[in-house]
């Protein structure tokens, strides 16, 4: 858990989310979340139907790996809240970091919080996931 | 949308860390504690999405006799989904953004239930996929005491054509 006198504004953390994705691994992310959407499973379908160069990775994933990011950083059970909006797709083979910057440390109601930014980015340099998140922190 | 009964299993959770490629035992190991002093098994933060696992009518999983099913077999497709958009993977349509407001701890044991109200809709257009229809869903999961644990508000989003890459 983070502690306010320890942080400031502006500090950052990063990961490297995943090298390479495989399609297994978005295969396996169907499976745990429910969400079957050939679009991120089945080659054929998406390639001759739907007209996309591949399968891609669901948005979710990438949320849920960024989330990973996030929490490895605040601490289990801290998040407050935790939003973003999908800006480009992932691919089978991408690497992607993820990089957390504090935009302000504040009370409310009480509690001690801090405000995330976050960034998720390819090897291109592109964005595919941006986003905030809120979490608790200890005075 | 509506569940009656999102059962927060263990082994679901585990499941669920490992697809996103998270090796916390705090997602696994009920003996664990974190230095933020939470213990027993929770749920990973973007876990509530796996809900769809416990909807009777998910669109975008097979029936159990396979058909309607839109994915290839002998054929590239049966037919495209004509689903609208909402956010969480919306048939024909993809997710733009997702949101997610905790009030409570999810943890292994609990029993949740969620309804779905639609929230806003707007149009854009744009450069890399043509005009673009955006719907909101704002789901709230309750816990077995009724007391609110979740706000998720998904967004999805029609395009016009495959996004340009």
């Amino acid at each position: 858990m983070l502690e306010a006198s320890k942080i400031k504004v502006g500090d950052t953390y990063s990961e490297v989310l995943v090298e390479d994705l495989k399609r297994t691994q978005i295969v396996q992310y169907a499976g745990a979340s429910g969400d079957y959407n050939p679009l991120h499973t089945d080659e054929v379908f998406t390639t001759k139907i739907a007209g996309y160069p591949s399968v891609f990775a669901h948005g979710m994933l990438t949320m849920g790996m960024t989330g990973r990011m996030v929490t490895n950083y605040v601490g289990d059970g801290t998040l407050k809240k935790y939003g973003v909006r999908f800006t480009s797709q992932v691919w089978p083979g991408d690497t992607l970091e993820s990089v957390a910057t504090i935009t302000d440390i504040r009370k409310e109601d009480g509690e001690n919080l801090v405000d995330l930014e976050i960034v998720t980015t390819n090897l291109d340099g592109v964005a595919v996931i941006t986003g905030t998140a809120t979490a608790r922190i200890n005075s | 949308m509506a569940i009656d009964k999102f059962l927060i299993e263990a082994s679901h959770i585990m499941m669920f860390a490992r697809s996103v490629g998270d090796d916390n035992p705090i997602y696994y190991d009920e003996s664990y504690k974190s230095d933020s002093g939470c213990e027993g098994i929770i749920a990973p933060p973007t876990f509530a999405q796996s809900s769809a696992q416990f909807d009777p009518d998910y669109f975008l999983r097979p029936k159990i006799d396979g058909k309607g099913w839109f994915g290839s077999g002998k054929e590239a497709s049966g037919f495209k989904p004509s689903g609208s958009g909402g956010g969480g993977g919306a048939a024909g349509g993809l997710h733009a953004e997702q949101h997610f407001e905790y009030h409570l701890p999810l943890k292994a044991g609990d029993i949740l239930s969620a309804t779905t109200k639609p929230g806003n809709t707007w149009e854009k257009e744009s450069k890399r996929a043509g005009k673009l229809k955006f719907s909101e869903s704002v789901t709230e999961y309750r816990n077995q005491n009724g007391d609110l644990v979740i706000t998720a508000t998904g967004v999805g989003v029609q395009t016009e054509r495959p996004v340009d890459s």
